[in-house]
Protein backbone atom coordinates (compact mmCIF):
# COMPACT_ATOMS: atom_id res chain seq x y z
CA UNK A 1 0.00 0.00 0.00
CA UNK A 2 3.18 2.22 0.86
CA UNK A 3 5.99 1.76 -1.50
CA UNK A 4 9.04 4.21 -0.43
CA UNK A 5 12.47 3.17 -2.59
CA UNK A 6 15.27 4.87 -2.00
CA UNK A 7 14.17 7.78 0.38
CA UNK A 8 16.59 10.63 0.49
CA UNK A 9 15.42 14.03 2.00
CA UNK A 10 18.30 17.21 2.33
CA UNK A 11 17.35 20.37 3.55
CA UNK A 12 20.92 22.50 2.02
CA UNK A 13 23.69 20.68 2.99
CA UNK A 14 22.07 18.28 5.98
CA UNK A 15 20.69 14.69 5.28
CA UNK A 16 17.62 14.42 7.23
CA UNK A 17 17.11 11.23 5.55
CA UNK A 18 19.43 9.26 3.61
CA UNK A 19 17.82 5.71 1.66
CA UNK A 20 15.45 4.61 3.39
CA UNK A 21 13.32 1.70 1.64
CA UNK A 22 10.25 -0.21 2.97
CA UNK A 23 6.72 -0.80 2.16
CA UNK A 24 4.05 -1.39 4.20
CA UNK A 25 1.34 -4.17 3.44
CA UNK A 26 -2.42 -3.40 2.77
CA UNK A 27 -4.33 -3.65 6.32
CA UNK A 28 -0.83 -3.67 8.15
CA UNK A 29 0.02 -1.42 11.08
CA UNK A 30 4.04 -0.49 10.62
CA UNK A 31 5.63 1.24 13.77
CA UNK A 32 8.38 4.02 12.75
CA UNK A 33 10.64 3.93 15.96
CA UNK A 34 13.82 6.16 16.11
CA UNK A 35 15.03 8.63 18.91
CA UNK A 36 13.93 12.31 18.48
CA UNK A 37 15.51 13.71 15.02
CA UNK A 38 16.08 10.67 13.49
CA UNK A 39 13.93 11.23 10.51
CA UNK A 40 10.69 9.91 11.29
CA UNK A 41 8.91 13.18 11.09
CA UNK A 42 10.62 13.83 7.65
CA UNK A 43 10.01 10.82 5.94
CA UNK A 44 6.34 10.91 6.88
CA UNK A 45 6.19 13.94 5.37
CA UNK A 46 7.12 12.94 2.39
CA UNK A 47 4.94 10.07 2.52
CA UNK A 48 1.83 12.31 2.63
CA UNK A 49 3.10 15.13 0.29
CA UNK A 50 3.88 17.72 2.36
CA UNK A 51 7.83 17.76 1.63
CA UNK A 52 9.48 16.52 -1.92
CA UNK A 53 11.83 14.01 -1.84
CA UNK A 54 15.38 14.90 -2.38
CA UNK A 55 15.19 11.27 -4.02
CA UNK A 56 14.02 8.36 -4.34
CA UNK A 57 10.30 7.54 -5.01
CA UNK A 58 7.37 7.10 -2.78
CA UNK A 59 4.03 5.53 -3.83
CA UNK A 60 0.76 5.92 -1.88
CA UNK A 61 -1.65 3.46 -3.15
CA UNK A 62 0.09 3.00 -6.49
CA UNK A 63 0.02 6.43 -6.72
CA UNK A 64 3.18 8.80 -6.93
CA UNK A 65 3.15 11.20 -4.36
CA UNK A 66 5.60 13.76 -6.90
CA UNK A 67 3.62 12.69 -9.94
CA UNK A 68 -0.23 12.21 -8.98
CA UNK A 69 0.03 14.30 -5.46
CA UNK A 70 -3.43 14.73 -5.45
CA UNK A 71 -4.75 11.47 -6.29
CA UNK A 72 -2.13 9.82 -3.41
CA UNK A 73 -3.15 12.29 -0.90
CA UNK A 74 -6.83 11.62 -1.33
CA UNK A 75 -6.17 8.21 0.14
CA UNK A 76 -3.93 9.61 2.86
CA UNK A 77 -5.10 11.03 5.96
CA UNK A 78 -2.44 12.65 8.12
CA UNK A 79 -2.20 13.81 11.64
CA UNK A 80 1.37 15.57 12.23
CA UNK A 81 2.78 15.71 16.09
CA UNK A 82 0.45 18.82 16.72
CA UNK A 83 -2.87 18.65 15.67
CA UNK A 84 -3.58 20.33 12.80
CA UNK A 85 -6.76 22.61 14.18
CA UNK A 86 -8.22 26.07 14.18
CA UNK A 87 -8.75 27.30 17.76
CA UNK A 88 -11.10 29.83 16.79
CA UNK A 89 -13.75 27.02 15.08
CA UNK A 90 -15.97 24.55 17.08
CA UNK A 91 -15.53 20.62 16.48
CA UNK A 92 -18.78 20.20 14.36
CA UNK A 93 -17.33 23.27 12.18
CA UNK A 94 -13.91 21.93 11.74
CA UNK A 95 -14.73 18.59 11.09
CA UNK A 96 -17.55 19.56 8.36
CA UNK A 97 -14.47 22.11 6.72
CA UNK A 98 -11.73 19.56 5.99
CA UNK A 99 -14.65 16.90 5.03
CA UNK A 100 -15.03 19.25 2.36
CA UNK A 101 -11.40 20.14 1.66
CA UNK A 102 -11.03 16.47 1.32
CA UNK A 103 -13.90 16.38 -0.94
CA UNK A 104 -16.12 13.87 0.56
CA UNK A 105 -19.52 14.47 -1.07
CA UNK A 106 -21.88 16.68 0.09
CA UNK A 107 -24.40 14.49 1.06
CA UNK A 108 -22.18 12.27 2.96
CA UNK A 109 -20.25 14.95 5.14
CA UNK A 110 -22.55 14.69 8.16
CA UNK A 111 -22.92 10.74 8.13
CA UNK A 112 -18.90 10.71 7.95
CA UNK A 113 -18.98 13.65 10.88
CA UNK A 114 -21.38 11.44 12.75
CA UNK A 115 -19.13 8.46 11.91
CA UNK A 116 -15.80 9.60 12.85
CA UNK A 117 -16.77 11.03 15.93
CA UNK A 118 -18.39 8.06 17.29
CA UNK A 119 -15.57 6.08 16.79
CA UNK A 120 -13.03 9.06 18.47
CA UNK A 121 -15.11 9.79 21.07
CA UNK A 122 -15.63 13.29 20.19
CA UNK A 123 -19.51 13.32 19.73
CA UNK A 124 -20.13 15.19 22.96
CA UNK A 125 -18.10 18.36 21.83
CA UNK A 126 -19.08 19.00 18.63
CA UNK A 127 -20.42 22.22 20.01
CA UNK A 128 -16.90 22.98 21.97
CA UNK A 129 -14.49 25.33 20.39
CA UNK A 130 -11.28 23.82 19.57
CA UNK A 131 -9.36 26.17 21.34
CA UNK A 132 -10.72 25.90 24.40
CA UNK A 133 -10.58 21.83 24.53
CA UNK A 134 -7.91 19.62 26.27
CA UNK A 135 -4.26 18.25 24.56
CA UNK A 136 -6.64 15.11 24.72
CA UNK A 137 -9.31 15.67 22.86
CA UNK A 138 -7.67 18.03 20.20
CA UNK A 139 -5.61 15.01 19.42
CA UNK A 140 -8.98 13.20 18.77
CA UNK A 141 -10.38 15.53 17.16
CA UNK A 142 -6.68 15.70 15.01
CA UNK A 143 -7.24 12.11 14.66
CA UNK A 144 -11.49 12.22 13.50
CA UNK A 145 -9.70 14.52 10.76
CA UNK A 146 -7.68 12.43 9.11
CA UNK A 147 -10.11 9.72 9.28
CA UNK A 148 -13.00 11.98 7.92
CA UNK A 149 -12.43 11.29 4.20
CA UNK A 150 -12.32 7.22 5.14
CA UNK A 151 -8.52 6.93 3.66
CA UNK A 152 -6.83 3.71 2.51
CA UNK A 153 -3.58 4.95 4.35
CA UNK A 154 -3.34 6.48 7.58
CA UNK A 155 -0.34 8.65 8.73
CA UNK A 156 0.42 9.43 12.40
CA UNK A 157 2.93 11.41 13.86
CA UNK A 158 3.52 10.63 17.34
CA UNK A 159 -0.12 9.99 17.95
CA UNK A 160 0.14 9.09 21.49
CA UNK A 161 2.74 12.11 22.51
CA UNK A 162 1.50 14.74 24.73
CA UNK A 163 -1.57 12.25 26.30
CA UNK A 164 -2.03 11.37 29.67
CA UNK A 165 -1.91 7.05 30.82
CA UNK A 166 -5.88 5.93 30.13
CA UNK A 167 -5.54 8.31 26.65
CA UNK A 168 -2.84 6.95 25.15
CA UNK A 169 -4.41 2.92 26.12
CA UNK A 170 -7.58 4.85 24.50
CA UNK A 171 -5.73 5.54 21.66
CA UNK A 172 -3.46 3.21 21.01
CA UNK A 173 -7.05 0.58 20.89
CA UNK A 174 -8.39 2.85 18.36
CA UNK A 175 -5.03 2.36 16.07
CA UNK A 176 -5.05 -1.04 16.69
CA UNK A 177 -9.29 -1.35 15.83
CA UNK A 178 -8.04 0.72 12.56
CA UNK A 179 -6.27 -2.11 11.11
CA UNK A 180 -7.30 -4.21 8.40
CA UNK A 181 -9.37 -1.35 7.03
CA UNK A 182 -6.37 0.99 7.17
CA UNK A 183 -2.86 1.15 6.58
CA UNK A 184 -1.42 2.48 9.04
CA UNK A 185 1.75 3.84 9.99
CA UNK A 186 2.78 5.38 13.23
CA UNK A 187 5.63 6.69 14.65
CA UNK A 188 6.91 6.79 18.12
CA UNK A 189 9.75 6.94 20.09
CA UNK A 190 8.85 4.42 22.59
CA UNK A 191 9.92 0.99 22.37
CA UNK A 192 6.63 -0.61 24.11
CA UNK A 193 4.37 1.68 22.01
CA UNK A 194 5.40 -0.31 19.18
CA UNK A 195 4.54 -3.96 20.31
CA UNK A 196 1.62 -2.70 21.51
CA UNK A 197 0.04 -1.96 18.70
CA UNK A 198 2.17 -2.48 15.05
CA UNK A 199 2.75 -5.63 13.76
CA UNK A 200 6.21 -4.38 11.91
CA UNK A 201 8.59 -2.22 12.94
CA UNK A 202 10.98 0.17 11.17
CA UNK A 203 13.42 1.14 13.52
CA UNK A 204 15.31 4.47 12.07
CA UNK A 205 18.33 6.21 13.23
CA UNK A 206 20.18 9.14 11.83
CA UNK A 207 18.59 9.29 8.42
CA UNK A 208 18.68 5.83 8.22
CA UNK A 209 16.83 2.16 8.48
CA UNK A 210 18.50 0.60 11.58
CA UNK A 211 16.65 -2.57 11.46
CA UNK A 212 13.09 -4.15 10.06
CA UNK A 213 10.75 -6.88 11.46
CA UNK A 214 8.04 -7.78 13.83
CA UNK A 215 8.52 -6.48 17.03
CA UNK A 216 9.07 -10.09 18.50
CA UNK A 217 11.90 -10.54 16.07
CA UNK A 218 13.97 -7.79 16.97
CA UNK A 219 13.78 -8.21 20.33
CA UNK A 220 14.94 -11.60 20.19
CA UNK A 221 17.62 -10.55 18.01
CA UNK A 222 18.33 -7.93 21.04
CA UNK A 223 18.96 -10.35 23.50
CA UNK A 224 21.99 -11.19 21.53
CA UNK A 225 25.51 -10.60 22.86
CA UNK A 226 27.69 -7.54 24.26
CA UNK A 227 30.57 -5.95 21.56
CA UNK A 228 34.20 -5.39 22.48
CA UNK A 229 36.57 -3.61 19.92
CA UNK A 230 40.23 -4.31 20.86
CA UNK A 231 43.25 -3.45 18.62
CA UNK A 232 46.29 -5.14 19.33
CA UNK A 233 49.62 -4.65 17.35
CA UNK A 234 51.07 -8.71 17.20
CA UNK A 235 50.27 -11.37 14.81
CA UNK A 236 47.17 -11.26 13.60
CA UNK A 237 46.06 -15.51 13.73
CA UNK A 238 48.05 -15.98 17.14
CA UNK A 239 46.21 -13.18 18.56
CA UNK A 240 42.82 -14.31 17.51
CA UNK A 241 43.83 -17.54 18.67
CA UNK A 242 44.59 -16.63 22.07
CA UNK A 243 41.12 -13.97 22.09
CA UNK A 244 39.16 -17.74 21.13
CA UNK A 245 40.44 -19.04 24.31
CA UNK A 246 39.17 -16.12 26.63
CA UNK A 247 36.25 -17.56 28.74
CA UNK A 248 32.87 -16.00 28.32
CA UNK A 249 33.71 -15.32 24.01
CA UNK A 250 30.95 -16.20 21.19
CA UNK A 251 32.96 -15.05 18.71
CA UNK A 252 35.99 -12.66 17.39
CA UNK A 253 36.48 -11.28 13.85
CA UNK A 254 39.52 -9.49 12.66
CA UNK A 255 37.80 -5.96 11.26
CA UNK A 256 40.76 -4.29 9.93
CA UNK A 257 44.35 -4.22 10.21
CA UNK A 258 46.91 -0.94 9.66
CA UNK A 259 50.76 -1.12 10.20
CA UNK A 260 50.83 -4.39 11.78
CA UNK A 261 47.99 -3.34 14.22
CA UNK A 262 44.96 -5.50 13.93
CA UNK A 263 41.24 -4.52 15.53
CA UNK A 264 38.87 -7.58 16.54
CA UNK A 265 35.23 -7.34 17.32
CA UNK A 266 34.35 -9.40 20.04
CA UNK A 267 31.36 -10.64 20.77
CA UNK A 268 30.41 -12.07 24.25
CA UNK A 269 27.83 -13.23 26.92
CA UNK A 270 25.21 -10.64 27.48
CA UNK A 271 25.62 -8.87 30.79
CA UNK A 272 29.45 -9.71 30.88
CA UNK A 273 32.11 -7.72 30.50
CA UNK A 274 35.04 -9.24 29.27
CA UNK A 275 37.74 -6.04 28.59
CA UNK A 276 39.62 -7.08 31.49
CA UNK A 277 40.40 -10.58 30.52
CA UNK A 278 40.66 -9.47 26.86
CA UNK A 279 43.60 -7.45 28.85
CA UNK A 280 45.19 -9.74 30.32
CA UNK A 281 45.44 -12.40 27.60
CA UNK A 282 47.20 -9.97 25.22
CA UNK A 283 49.30 -8.35 27.46
CA UNK A 284 50.54 -11.96 28.85
CA UNK A 285 51.83 -12.78 25.44
CA UNK A 286 53.40 -9.83 25.45
CA UNK A 287 51.46 -8.28 22.49
CA UNK A 288 51.22 -4.44 22.47
CA UNK A 289 47.51 -3.60 23.39
CA UNK A 290 46.55 -0.38 21.51
CA UNK A 291 43.05 0.39 22.11
CA UNK A 292 39.96 -1.31 24.01
CA UNK A 293 36.57 -0.41 24.16
CA UNK A 294 32.75 -1.39 24.14
CA UNK A 295 31.34 -0.85 20.36
CA UNK A 296 29.77 2.47 21.43
CA UNK A 297 25.58 1.95 20.14
CA UNK A 298 24.40 -1.85 19.55
CA UNK A 299 20.98 -1.56 18.48
CA UNK A 300 20.17 -2.16 21.93
CA UNK A 301 21.83 1.00 23.33
CA UNK A 302 19.29 2.74 20.57
CA UNK A 303 16.16 0.91 21.80
CA UNK A 304 17.46 1.85 25.79
CA UNK A 305 17.67 4.90 24.45
CA UNK A 306 14.58 4.73 22.73
CA UNK A 307 12.80 3.88 25.66
CA UNK A 308 14.05 5.82 27.75
CA UNK A 309 11.16 8.80 28.33
CA UNK A 310 13.98 11.89 28.01
CA UNK A 311 16.02 11.21 25.37
CA UNK A 312 15.20 14.27 24.46
CA UNK A 313 18.08 15.40 25.89
CA UNK A 314 20.83 13.14 25.60
CA UNK A 315 23.28 14.04 22.46
CA UNK A 316 22.20 11.75 19.03
CA UNK A 317 24.22 8.64 18.57
CA UNK A 318 27.07 9.54 16.46
CA UNK A 319 27.22 7.83 13.00
CA UNK A 320 30.50 6.03 12.89
CA UNK A 321 29.68 4.41 16.35
CA UNK A 322 26.92 2.56 14.63
CA UNK A 323 28.12 -0.58 13.10
CA UNK A 324 24.78 -2.65 13.06
CA UNK A 325 22.26 -3.05 9.92
CA UNK B 1 -14.36 25.53 -7.28
CA UNK B 2 -15.66 23.55 -4.33
CA UNK B 3 -12.60 23.51 -2.38
CA UNK B 4 -11.27 26.91 -2.84
CA UNK B 5 -14.83 28.53 -1.50
CA UNK B 6 -14.12 25.79 1.50
CA UNK B 7 -10.83 27.53 2.46
CA UNK B 8 -12.47 31.20 1.29
CA UNK B 9 -15.16 30.57 3.72
CA UNK B 10 -13.21 29.83 6.35
CA UNK B 11 -10.73 32.29 6.16
CA UNK B 12 -13.83 34.99 5.62
CA UNK B 13 -15.45 33.54 9.25
CA UNK B 14 -12.32 33.65 10.76
CA UNK B 15 -12.10 37.48 10.69
CA UNK B 16 -15.67 37.27 12.14
CA UNK B 17 -13.97 35.09 14.98
CA UNK B 18 -11.39 37.47 16.33
CA UNK B 19 -11.02 40.49 17.70
CA UNK B 20 -9.02 42.18 14.74
CA UNK B 21 -12.06 41.57 12.23
CA UNK B 22 -14.50 43.67 14.45
CA UNK B 23 -11.65 46.43 15.33
CA UNK B 24 -10.90 46.86 11.56
CA UNK B 25 -14.47 47.53 11.10
CA UNK B 26 -14.82 49.97 13.42
CA UNK B 27 -11.01 51.72 12.64
CA UNK B 28 -12.53 52.00 9.17
CA UNK B 29 -15.71 53.33 10.27
CA UNK B 30 -14.62 56.29 12.19
CA UNK B 31 -11.94 57.26 9.41
CA UNK B 32 -14.28 57.03 6.51
CA UNK B 33 -17.45 58.38 8.47
CA UNK B 34 -15.27 61.49 9.72
CA UNK B 35 -13.78 62.17 6.68
CA UNK B 36 -17.39 61.73 4.95
CA UNK B 37 -18.74 64.18 7.36
CA UNK B 38 -15.50 66.86 7.33
CA UNK B 39 -16.07 66.86 3.50
CA UNK B 40 -20.07 66.79 3.64
CA UNK B 41 -19.99 69.81 5.96
CA UNK B 42 -17.82 71.42 3.76
CA UNK B 43 -19.93 70.92 0.94
CA UNK B 44 -22.88 72.68 2.72
CA UNK B 45 -20.95 75.60 4.05
CA UNK B 46 -20.30 76.30 0.49
CA UNK B 47 -23.38 75.48 -1.22
CA UNK B 48 -24.76 78.41 1.22
CA UNK B 49 -22.56 80.76 0.17
CA UNK B 50 -22.74 80.14 -3.11
CA UNK B 51 -26.35 80.66 -2.76
CA UNK B 52 -26.36 84.03 -0.38
CA UNK B 53 -24.42 85.23 -3.22
CA UNK B 54 -27.09 84.46 -5.53
CA UNK B 55 -24.83 81.68 -7.35
CA UNK B 56 -23.18 84.63 -9.73
CA UNK B 57 -23.30 82.26 -13.24
CA UNK B 58 -21.10 79.45 -11.68
CA UNK B 59 -22.24 75.96 -12.15
CA UNK B 60 -23.81 73.89 -9.78
CA UNK B 61 -21.45 72.20 -7.00
CA UNK B 62 -21.51 68.01 -7.97
CA UNK B 63 -21.71 65.94 -4.56
CA UNK B 64 -19.75 63.56 -6.47
CA UNK B 65 -16.94 66.21 -7.58
CA UNK B 66 -17.06 67.57 -3.95
CA UNK B 67 -17.50 64.68 -1.50
CA UNK B 68 -17.37 61.34 -3.43
CA UNK B 69 -14.43 61.40 -5.32
CA UNK B 70 -12.12 63.39 -2.48
CA UNK B 71 -13.05 60.85 0.02
CA UNK B 72 -12.34 57.96 -1.98
CA UNK B 73 -9.37 59.37 -3.87
CA UNK B 74 -8.20 61.78 -1.43
CA UNK B 75 -8.79 59.74 1.60
CA UNK B 76 -9.20 55.71 1.43
CA UNK B 77 -6.74 55.06 -0.91
CA UNK B 78 -4.32 56.10 1.70
CA UNK B 79 -6.28 54.51 4.40
CA UNK B 80 -6.46 51.66 2.76
CA UNK B 81 -2.40 51.58 3.04
CA UNK B 82 -2.91 51.10 6.92
CA UNK B 83 -5.98 48.63 6.83
CA UNK B 84 -4.99 46.33 4.41
CA UNK B 85 -2.02 44.70 5.99
CA UNK B 86 -4.01 43.85 9.07
CA UNK B 87 -6.33 41.65 6.45
CA UNK B 88 -3.22 40.05 5.24
CA UNK B 89 -1.06 39.33 8.45
CA UNK B 90 -2.63 36.54 8.89
CA UNK B 91 -3.16 34.99 5.86
CA UNK B 92 -0.11 32.38 5.91
CA UNK B 93 1.95 33.14 9.43
CA UNK B 94 -1.21 31.66 11.44
CA UNK B 95 -1.29 28.49 9.41
CA UNK B 96 2.28 28.07 9.41
CA UNK B 97 2.53 28.79 13.20
CA UNK B 98 -0.67 26.59 14.49
CA UNK B 99 0.59 23.45 11.85
CA UNK B 100 -2.31 23.72 10.11
CA UNK B 101 -0.13 24.39 6.98
CA UNK B 102 0.32 20.79 7.17
CA UNK B 103 -3.72 20.04 6.89
CA UNK B 104 -4.08 22.21 3.62
CA UNK B 105 -0.95 21.24 2.34
CA UNK B 106 -1.84 17.22 2.75
CA UNK B 107 -4.85 17.66 1.24
CA UNK B 108 -6.30 16.81 -2.00
CA UNK B 109 -5.92 20.76 -2.65
CA UNK B 110 -3.34 22.16 -5.07
CA UNK B 111 -1.90 24.98 -4.24
CA UNK B 112 -3.53 27.71 -6.58
CA UNK B 113 -6.63 26.84 -5.10
CA UNK B 114 -4.97 27.01 -1.25
CA UNK B 115 -4.00 30.43 -2.49
CA UNK B 116 -7.53 31.67 -4.41
CA UNK B 117 -9.31 30.27 -1.35
CA UNK B 118 -7.44 32.49 1.15
CA UNK B 119 -7.71 35.71 -1.49
CA UNK B 120 -11.02 35.20 -1.73
CA UNK B 121 -11.57 35.32 1.75
CA UNK B 122 -9.43 38.30 2.58
CA UNK B 123 -11.60 40.02 -0.30
CA UNK B 124 -15.24 38.82 1.36
CA UNK B 125 -13.57 40.86 4.19
CA UNK B 126 -12.61 43.68 2.42
CA UNK B 127 -16.07 43.74 0.57
CA UNK B 128 -17.43 44.24 4.34
CA UNK B 129 -15.52 47.70 4.06
CA UNK B 130 -16.42 49.12 0.91
CA UNK B 131 -20.03 48.13 1.85
CA UNK B 132 -19.37 50.04 5.21
CA UNK B 133 -18.12 53.04 2.51
CA UNK B 134 -20.87 52.90 0.44
CA UNK B 135 -23.40 52.74 3.29
CA UNK B 136 -21.69 56.48 3.74
CA UNK B 137 -22.11 57.58 0.48
CA UNK B 138 -26.06 56.40 0.12
CA UNK B 139 -26.51 58.97 3.00
CA UNK B 140 -26.12 61.38 0.21
CA UNK B 141 -29.59 59.71 -1.64
CA UNK B 142 -31.02 60.74 1.23
CA UNK B 143 -30.56 64.65 0.83
CA UNK B 144 -29.49 65.44 -2.25
CA UNK B 145 -29.08 64.02 -5.57
CA UNK B 146 -25.49 62.77 -6.47
CA UNK B 147 -25.11 61.18 -9.77
CA UNK B 148 -25.15 56.96 -9.55
CA UNK B 149 -23.50 55.90 -12.31
CA UNK B 150 -19.99 57.01 -11.16
CA UNK B 151 -20.58 55.35 -7.38
CA UNK B 152 -20.73 51.69 -10.11
CA UNK B 153 -16.87 52.66 -11.40
CA UNK B 154 -16.47 54.11 -8.26
CA UNK B 155 -16.82 50.84 -6.59
CA UNK B 156 -14.90 48.81 -9.45
CA UNK B 157 -11.96 50.83 -8.66
CA UNK B 158 -12.34 50.25 -5.19
CA UNK B 159 -12.21 46.87 -5.18
CA UNK B 160 -9.14 46.43 -7.74
CA UNK B 161 -6.89 48.68 -5.68
CA UNK B 162 -7.82 46.81 -2.83
CA UNK B 163 -7.66 43.72 -4.34
CA UNK B 164 -4.20 44.39 -5.40
CA UNK B 165 -3.27 45.68 -2.12
CA UNK B 166 -4.58 42.16 -0.65
CA UNK B 167 -2.39 40.06 -3.75
CA UNK B 168 0.35 41.96 -2.93
CA UNK B 169 0.05 41.66 1.22
CA UNK B 170 -0.54 37.99 1.14
CA UNK B 171 2.38 37.58 -0.88
CA UNK B 172 4.70 39.28 1.97
CA UNK B 173 2.81 37.22 4.37
CA UNK B 174 3.84 33.97 3.52
CA UNK B 175 7.26 35.54 3.68
CA UNK B 176 7.38 35.20 7.60
CA UNK B 177 5.72 33.62 10.31
CA UNK B 178 5.21 36.09 12.36
CA UNK B 179 2.39 38.55 12.08
CA UNK B 180 3.57 41.74 13.07
CA UNK B 181 6.57 41.53 10.48
CA UNK B 182 4.25 40.99 7.71
CA UNK B 183 1.57 43.38 8.59
CA UNK B 184 4.72 46.14 8.92
CA UNK B 185 6.69 44.76 6.02
CA UNK B 186 3.28 44.73 4.07
CA UNK B 187 2.66 48.39 5.01
CA UNK B 188 6.30 49.94 4.32
CA UNK B 189 5.97 48.11 0.85
CA UNK B 190 2.56 49.84 0.26
CA UNK B 191 3.34 52.89 1.36
CA UNK B 192 6.64 52.85 -1.35
CA UNK B 193 4.32 51.84 -4.05
CA UNK B 194 1.82 54.62 -2.53
CA UNK B 195 4.85 57.72 -3.37
CA UNK B 196 6.54 56.10 -6.92
CA UNK B 197 4.72 58.42 -8.55
CA UNK B 198 5.72 61.37 -6.11
CA UNK B 199 8.99 61.62 -8.47
CA UNK B 200 7.67 62.71 -11.44
CA UNK B 201 7.50 66.28 -9.66
CA UNK B 202 10.95 66.45 -9.64
CA UNK B 203 12.13 64.31 -13.00
CA UNK B 204 10.27 63.91 -16.22
CA UNK B 205 12.44 61.53 -17.36
CA UNK B 206 11.57 57.87 -18.93
CA UNK B 207 12.47 56.67 -15.71
CA UNK B 208 10.24 58.79 -14.10
CA UNK B 209 7.29 58.34 -16.26
CA UNK B 210 7.78 54.31 -15.33
CA UNK B 211 7.85 54.87 -11.75
CA UNK B 212 4.61 57.17 -11.88
CA UNK B 213 2.93 54.40 -14.33
CA UNK B 214 3.78 52.15 -11.72
CA UNK B 215 2.41 53.80 -8.64
CA UNK B 216 -0.73 51.98 -7.10
CA UNK B 217 -2.52 55.80 -7.08
CA UNK B 218 -1.88 56.96 -10.52
CA UNK B 219 -4.31 54.45 -11.49
CA UNK B 220 -7.43 54.94 -9.40
CA UNK B 221 -7.56 58.30 -10.38
CA UNK B 222 -10.10 57.69 -13.70
CA UNK B 223 -11.86 55.14 -11.56
CA UNK B 224 -12.22 58.11 -9.03
CA UNK B 225 -13.59 60.29 -11.29
CA UNK B 226 -16.10 57.87 -12.34
CA UNK B 227 -15.00 56.56 -15.76
CA UNK B 228 -13.43 52.93 -16.10
CA UNK B 229 -10.29 53.29 -18.49
CA UNK B 230 -8.94 49.38 -19.65
CA UNK B 231 -5.62 50.64 -18.85
CA UNK B 232 -6.00 50.82 -15.30
CA UNK B 233 -8.41 47.72 -15.10
CA UNK B 234 -5.37 45.72 -16.41
CA UNK B 235 -3.34 47.66 -14.43
CA UNK B 236 -4.97 46.47 -11.42
CA UNK B 237 -5.73 42.75 -12.32
CA UNK B 238 -1.83 42.22 -13.54
CA UNK B 239 -0.99 43.46 -10.00
CA UNK B 240 -3.65 40.81 -8.63
CA UNK B 241 -2.03 38.63 -10.76
CA UNK B 242 1.40 39.15 -10.15
CA UNK B 243 0.42 38.82 -6.14
CA UNK B 244 -1.08 35.35 -6.40
CA UNK B 245 1.70 34.01 -8.58
CA UNK B 246 4.09 35.26 -6.35
CA UNK B 247 2.24 33.47 -3.51
CA UNK B 248 2.32 30.40 -5.35
CA UNK B 249 5.76 30.31 -5.84
CA UNK B 250 6.86 31.00 -2.34
CA UNK B 251 4.37 28.02 -1.03
CA UNK B 252 6.28 26.03 -3.55
CA UNK B 253 9.31 27.04 -1.87
CA UNK B 254 8.19 26.46 2.09
CA UNK B 255 7.66 22.52 0.87
CA UNK B 256 11.16 22.47 0.74
CA UNK B 257 11.87 23.44 4.22
CA UNK B 258 11.37 21.67 7.59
Amino acid sequence: MIEVEHLTKRYGPTVAVSDVSFEVQKGEVLGFLGPNGAGKTTTMRVITGYLPPSQGKVRVAGFDVVEEPLEAKRRTGYLPENPPVYFDMTVGEYLAFVARIKRVPRREIKKRIAEVSEKVAITDVQQREIGKLSRGYRQRVGLAQALIHNPDVLVLDEPTAGLDPKQIIETRQLIKGLAGQHTVVLSTHILPEVSKTCQRVVVINQGKVVAVGAPDELTRWLQGYETVLVTVEGPAAEVMDKLQRVPGLHWVEPRETSDGAVTFEIHSEKGLDVRSEVARAVVESQWKLLELKTSGLSLEDIFLKLTTKDVAEEPSVSGEQLNIS
Amino acid sequence: MRNVLAVAGRELRSYFHSYIGYQLMRGYAVVCGFFFFSFTATYVVQEFRMAAMGGMGAPPMNLNEYIIQPLLEGVLTVALLLFIPPITMRLFPEEKKTGTIELLLTSPLTALQIILGKFLGAVGFYAVLVVLTFLYISVLFLYGNPNAKPLLAEALGLFLYGGALLALGMWISTLTKDQIIAASVTAEVFLLLYVLDWVTAYSSSTAGRVLSYLALTTHFHNFAKGVIDLGDLAYYLSVIVLGIFLTARSIEALKGRP
